[in-house]
């Protein structure tokens, strides 16, 4: 392939790609090798604190997100997977840029001043500025009009404080649609799945999971996309319903589209198969 | 709407007497959001995807910090159910991180061993917290483990943990870091604070 240099970036999975959402991951790599850039993984990263760290103690959830940030290659933006990932190391940044007294102690924890003008990324600002064309790189096959609708969770809403950054609001319909794939309109692409209650208090999460699918179905779409690893589990676990959609991670269709060849190992691990619908719309075999 | 309940909620009275006048500003200083400025408009908590299941909507939270309502603030279970996702924030008119003072009280909370509603809440956290003390990482089958032995809960979701063990989803050893001691020393440091 005649591709130019490829562009590094340093790379922070988070704990659910390296394990529960593996087939995220490897769709995820797969997948910025095609466009050209090259991920580097924060050596030693350890988890970003999640929901519970920063329940319990600030002072925990900043010292764990910056650890993590302590690993960046001088000059290197950070691309994160997980919506959630990003959420926490991001508010670290920002709390690290506008209070001195924690860079003092960013400086005295990891010897290492830290870089002001680091930039955090989820993975779907990086597709922000992509066309149909380099998206596709000459590689495309075309999604058949497979009928979706994209889940966000909370990953559109953010705290006042950073309000005001990006927001990625319509990007998976736009890229899909790019794609061939038709994106169905809804009202609950921002509905939150229910983190962590989904353990303590399913009671709470299991009505709300099902409200999602059941608007998805009204939709007639065929599949709920998410960029999520987090939502995606909380749907994929906790939707009673008997009629269900397969919930498919957005890499996962945008490495399928990009001819990556090793989807069926990423598809048998889904708790909700997604292949016959796939397999309906000639996507799959 | 028949909503008459008062700021104490669920419809039982507000003693006035019991205010705490230093309350709504300690909790502002935590918390770094004002929420003086709050209309209760109800947006937040007709937005919030678990109202139903909280004591007291988001907004009625805020009117007890107001109010001064110290203890009635800190031991109802709004803010443990609260999970971040600031739905609410996003359609605040007033731009009140209304997370952020969930946290606040939280924190104040555990700081001041109020009682807890929702005790299960805060097992699952600590078990989330100590997985990442030994691991450096989460691990989902330690977690459920710590999880259900300290909840005694031990049956409920057997069925989802057996489906995600057969789809390999529930890895069995953990992902590690190496230099885990450097982790440690991060929880070891919090607890001087
Ligand atoms: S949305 Fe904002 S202003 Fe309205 S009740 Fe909630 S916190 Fe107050
Ligand atoms: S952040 Fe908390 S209070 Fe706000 S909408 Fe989400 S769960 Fe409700």
């Amino acid at each position: 392939m005649a591709t130019s240099k490829l562009i590094d970036m340093a790379y922070f999975p988070g704990c659910s790609l390296a394990t529960t959402a593996k087939e995220s991951n490897a769709s995820l790599i797969a997948y910025c090798r095609r466009i050209g850039v090259n991920l580097i993984e924060l050596p030693d990263w350890n988890c970003c604190g999640s929901s519970s760290a920063h329940s319990l103690s600030r002072q925990l959830a900043l010292d764990l997100a910056s650890r993590n940030l302590a690993q960046i290659p001088e000059g290197l933006p950070l691309l994160v997977a997980c919506p959630s990932c990003t959420l926490r190391l991001d508010e670290a940044r920002h709390h690290l840029q506008t209070h001195a007294t924690a860079r003092t102690r960013f400086e005295a924890n990891w010897n290492r001043p830290f870089d002001s003008g680091l930039k955090i990324v989820h993975f779907l600002e990086l597709l922000e500025n992509k066309t149909a064309s380099n998206n596709s790189n000459g590689h495309c096959q075309s999604l058949n009009g497979l009928k979706f609708v994209p889940y966000y969770g909370c990953m559109l809403n953010r705290p006042p404080s950073i309000r005001s950054e990006k927001n990625l609001f319509g990007l998976m319909e736009k890229i899909l649609a790019q794609l061939g794939a038709e994106p169905m309109r809804w009202s609950y692409h921002s509905k939150c799945c229910g983190t962590f209650l989904s353990v303590a208090r399913p009671d709470a999460v299991v009505p709300l999971v099902n409200r999602i699918f059941e608007n998805a179905v009204d939709t007639r779409a065929k599949c709920i996309v998410t960029a999520c690893a987090m939502c995606h589990m909380n749907l994929e676990i906790r939707c009673t319903r008997k009629e269900k959609l397969p919930v498919l991670h957005f890499s996962e269709l945008l490495s399928l589209a990009m001819g990556a060849g090793d989807h069926p190992d990423w598809f048998a691990r889904h708790l909700i198969d997604p292949r016959p619908v796939l397999t309906t719309y000639g996507l799959l075999g | 709407m028949t909503d008459q309940t008062p700021p104490g909620g669920n419809g039982r009275p507000v003693n006035l007497t019991a205010c705490d006048q230093s309350f709504a500003a300690t909790v502002r200083k935590h918390a770094g959001t004002n929420f003086s400025a709050c209309l209760h408009c109800k947006s937040c908590s007709g937005g919030c995807p678990f109202s139903e299941a909280m004591q007291h909507k988001p907004n009625g939270v805020i009117r007890l910090v107001q109010l001064g309502l110290r203890r009635e603030a800190l031991e109802n279970d709004t803010m443990w159910i609260c999970v971040g996702c600031h739905t609410c924030s996003v359609q605040c008119p007033m731009n009140i991180d209304i997370a952020a003072v969930m946290d606040a009280l939280r924190h104040m909370a555990l700081a001041t061993n109020a009682e807890l509603p929702q005790p299960d809440i805060l097992t699952f956290h600590q078990a989330v917290l100590a997985s990442i003390q030994t691991y450096g990482r989460t691990h989902k089958l330690d977690i459920m483990m710590r999880y259900k032995l300290k909840a005694r809960d031990f049956f409920s979701d057997m069925n989802v943990g057996l489906r995600m063990l057969a789809k390999r989803k529930l890895d069995l050893t953990p992902s590690r870091v190496r230099q885990v001691e450097e982790v440690r020393a991060l929880f070891d440091a919090t607890v001087e604070d």
